[in-house]
């Protein structure tokens, strides 16, 4: 008989209002307002939190920083790997990136495949002055030289392990789990 | 991506899984399917719209166009979509191929295997063309419209096109005017829309209309005026007098007078009925100039939807041959 799996809360809904203050500050330390940032959310939950990072600086600074949606599907390297079943969402970049200090942000940051191929992508939309990485949770075991500017909690974990955020928009609760397998 | 036109789209990827190696007609794909395609699509009509207007989705992969007929459209969307996923495209004139020294069709459709293509996007002037190549070749076939049989590809972004301008295709209101019996994408077009929950009303003189169309589920009149009245769109189709003008056609200026879509016709219908026409457009037979270039013509649009459809076709099928190739192996 297979044990049943364990669920340990990594973050809080009050943790990850209190992390996503603290990256949002991080930011803000680092690039001044007078230089021009925009977000840029990963679909799915890096589109919330980039959003929310949005509402946070607008409260701290009183600017308004514009948000994009990045899909990578068309981007991956594993597009034969996932076989039939892709799951294509929006993308969504509306402004101009030449010359912008880019904020990419997804929720966790795991073998940094995800990465590059947002990386590609945004190179195909313009020439961004700076790209720096926003993730909630850097969860290890990288298969490509990529690291976070930002992070909000690392956690190490084994690779049967499983990360899962949670966030309201999507999920209607904000929280943070490792489920041990 | 307007969420009204297009909503909970990830729903349809949880219910349904794309797990054709081909697309050969929308007779056998369900209304899941038919969606499936409809919203990447939506995600793909972007891509166009981008600086660098291309995605890596088929780096690396083969896309063959064989053309058997005469086609503008059709050949160089198939091609310019292909390009925009990465794809290397190679297209084969049939003029100046081996077919001109007796290859059949699966024969050239085997070579083009050997030579590892990925995908053969074929036209055919015989119905079923597609189907039998699909059946004896392992690469994916998409058909690009076969004898009078089935063009899915214009279906899909025709019905694109519909969702696009009017939110939802359910309980619209469609006439397919023309040569129904020789077209099709008149056939196409009643399979889609059908699945989908439209009514679709066919428009012609009898002897065009062929027999058995109503149970496709489409509703015949011969009157025009009829088939305008209350339509949410009309689809004008090109009457193909390269096929035997001597036979069953009426003159064109005779056709042009009982059936042509004019502007004083369309005064008398809904106002903002859509009119399209997958071209080439004979102006004043099918439907006149001032209707092919008015407000109500969405004709160049259905062009640039084109695009996106069939780089959704392409991108869906390639990824499911892949997953068989790596079964087989």
């Amino acid at each position: 008989m297979s044990k049943p799996k364990k669920i340990r809360t990594i973050l809080c809904a009050e943790d990850i209002r209190r992390t996503l203050y603290r990256l949002t500050h991080q930011i803000l330390e680092k690039n001044p307002v007078s230089c021009a940032i925009a977000l840029i959310g990963i679909q799915t939950r890096g589109v919330y939190i980039a959003r929310r990072v949005k509402s946070i600086i607008k409260e701290i600074e009183n600017i308004d920083i514009p948000v994009g949606v990045l899909d990578i599907t068309f981007y991956r390297d594993d597009l034969t790997v996932i076989g039939p079943k892709p799951v294509v969402r929006e993308t969504k970049i509306d402004f101009d990136l030449n010359d912008k200090v880019v904020i990419l942000t997804d929720d966790v940051l795991f073998t940094g495949r995800t990465v590059r191929a947002a990386l590609d992508e945004i190179m195909d939309f313009g020439r961004p002055k700076r790209i720096e990485y926003l993730v909630l949770i850097d969860r290890g075991h990288r298969e490509l030289p990529i690291r976070a500017d930002f992070v909000g909690k690392n956690i190490p974990t084994s690779q049967e392990e499983h990360v899962e955020v949670k966030l309201k928009e999507a999920d209607g609760e904000d929280k943070v789990v490792l489920i041990e397998s | 991506m307007n969420p009204e036109v297009f909503p909970c789209r990830d729903k349809y990827f949880e219910q349904t899984m794309w797990q054709r190696k081909d697309l050969l007609g929308l007779e056998e794909l369900s209304p899941e399917e038919i969606r499936q395609v409809l919203s990447i699509a939506e995600s793909f009509k972007e891509v166009s719209t981008r600086g660098i207007k291309k995605v890596p989705a088929l780096r690396g992969k083969t896309v063959v166009n064989l053309f058997y007929e005469p086609s503008t459209r059709t050949r160089v969307s198939f091609e310019v979509a292909s390009k925009r996923l990465s794809a290397d495209v190679i297209n084969i004139a049939i003029e100046a191929s081996s077919v001109k020294k007796g290859e059949t069709l699966i024969d050239t459709g085997r070579n083009i295997e050997a030579l590892k293509a990925d995908i053969i996007v074929v036209r055919h002037g015989s119905s079923g063309a597609a189907e039998m190549l699909a059946r004896h070749v392992g690469v994916s076939v998409v058909n690009a419209g076969d004898g009078w049989h089935e063009h899915p590809t214009q279906a899909l972004l025709d019905i694109f096109t519909l969702k696009e301008k009017l939110g939802k295709i359910k309980d619209l209101k469609v006439s397919i005017i023309g040569d129904i019996a020789h077209s099709r994408v008149a056939r196409s077009n009643i399979w889609g829309l059908t699945k989908l929950g439209a009514k679709v009303t066919v428009c012609a003189p009898k002897m065009l209309i062929p027999p058995g169309i109503e149970e496709m589920g489409a509703s015949v009149t011969h009157n025009l005026d009829e088939a305008l009245k209350d339509a949410d769109a009309v689809n004008v189709l090109r009457m193909q007098f390269e096929r035997d003008e001597n036979t069953a056609f009426p003159g064109r200026l005779q056709y042009f007078k009982t059936f042509g879509i004019t502007q004083a016709r369309l005064d008398k219908a809904n106002k903002d009925i859509i009119v399209m026409h997958p071209g080439p457009i004979n102006r004043g037979v099918e439907m006149s100039s001032e209707v092919a270039d008015g407000v109500n013509s969405v004709i160049l649009e259905q062009v640039t939807n084109g695009i996106a459809v069939r780089m959704a076709v392409l991108f869906l099928v390639s990824a499911v041959r892949e997953e068989k190739n790596e079964t087989i192996n």
